[in-house]
């Protein structure tokens, strides 16, 4: 494994940490980890689900960046890396934040049309 | 006038590796949304993003190869101006155009598709991004909201849109 280092996570991991957080268990781990860090036993105790079953979803975690391994040998706790995500989240931010900013606005403007269709439906006096 | 207190949810999604896919419900029938998302006289009155933005110039040469150019101010006098290229403009349903941000952005290709059932208009917004580099290049602007504020928020969108 290459040493870990944030300069390291390039933003072409996007799509492995889209395709990693389109399931709802690898979800609830990182909101797990956002907590603080856990071993995989940890992380599968509120889960119905086996180590391994948990331990392929953390892969999936790891691939994407997402998760990175402690340093106790024996606990291998898992823990969250923020940068990927907070990447991964901005940049869907910025669209998130154009995006409802302007669509509560059309809702307004579109009720004023409607409403001025209405008035123009009417005859005149 | 009155407007529903809960808001339609608007879906954000990244079908391919090139794509950004933005979608949204709204209460009117797609001839006066295609009017209010195609007229210069609509646009500047909701196309603002975050509070505190304003459009002072809105120009839409609405016909296939007819240019477009939208700049937003902010009271501080920051200005912030996007242009493009009209493809094909089918009223009411369907609008392709570029967009550029500038000469270091990447230049996008925005799908706008309209479909109407029962008096309401779902807006398919598709902004297909000229190769992954370049899509991914967007995410490098501004890196300033808390983790997991963001965190909380993308769970939400991916679970609007499972």
């Amino acid at each position: 494994m290459k040493p870990r280092g944030y300069e390291k996570h390039r933003p072409k991991r996007l799509d492995q940490v889209f395709a990693a957080l389109a399931d709802a268990t690898r979800r609830d781990i990182l909101a797990r980890l956002a907590s603080g860090e856990a071993s995989v036993a940890e992380l599968a105790r509120p889960f119905a689900m086996s180590q391994p079953a948990i331990s392929k979803h953390l892969k999936v975690l790891e691939r994407a960046g997402l998760v990175s391994r402690g340093r106790d040998a024996q606990r291998r706790p898992r823990r969250l890396e923020a940068k990927p995500l907070a990447e991964a989240t901005q940049w869907l931010e910025n669209y998130r934040r154009f995006w409802e900013g302007s669509f509560g606005l059309l809702d307004t403007l579109l009720d004023e049309l409607k409403a001025r269709e209405r008035e123009g439906e009417r005859p005149n006096p | 006038m009155t407007s529903p207190s809960m808001p339609n949810p608007t879906t954000f999604a990244t079908p391919s590796d090139r794509e950004v896919v933005v979608t949204r419900v709204v209460d009117a029938p797609r001839r006066l949304v295609f009017e209010a998302w195609t007229s210069p006289k609509h646009v500047p009155l909701w196309m603002l993003g975050p509070e505190g933005w304003t459009m002072p110039v809105c120009e839409i040469d609405l016909r296939p190869g007819g240019a477009w150019h939208f700049v937003w101010r902010r009271a501080d006098g920051t200005e912030m101006g996007m242009h493009g290229v009209y493809r094909e403009v089918s009223p009411p349903e369907r609008v392709v155009h570029t967009e550029s941000w500038g000469a270091d952005w990447p230049e996008t290709i925005n799908t706008l598709v309209l479909s109407e059932q029962a008096g309401k208009t779902t807006i398919t917004l598709t902004v297909l991004y000229p190769s992954k580099e370049a899509r991914d290049a967007a995410l490098k602007t501004g890196m300033k909201e808390g983790l997991s504020e963001s965190l909380a928020r993308l769970a939400e969108h991916l679970r609007t849109a499972a």
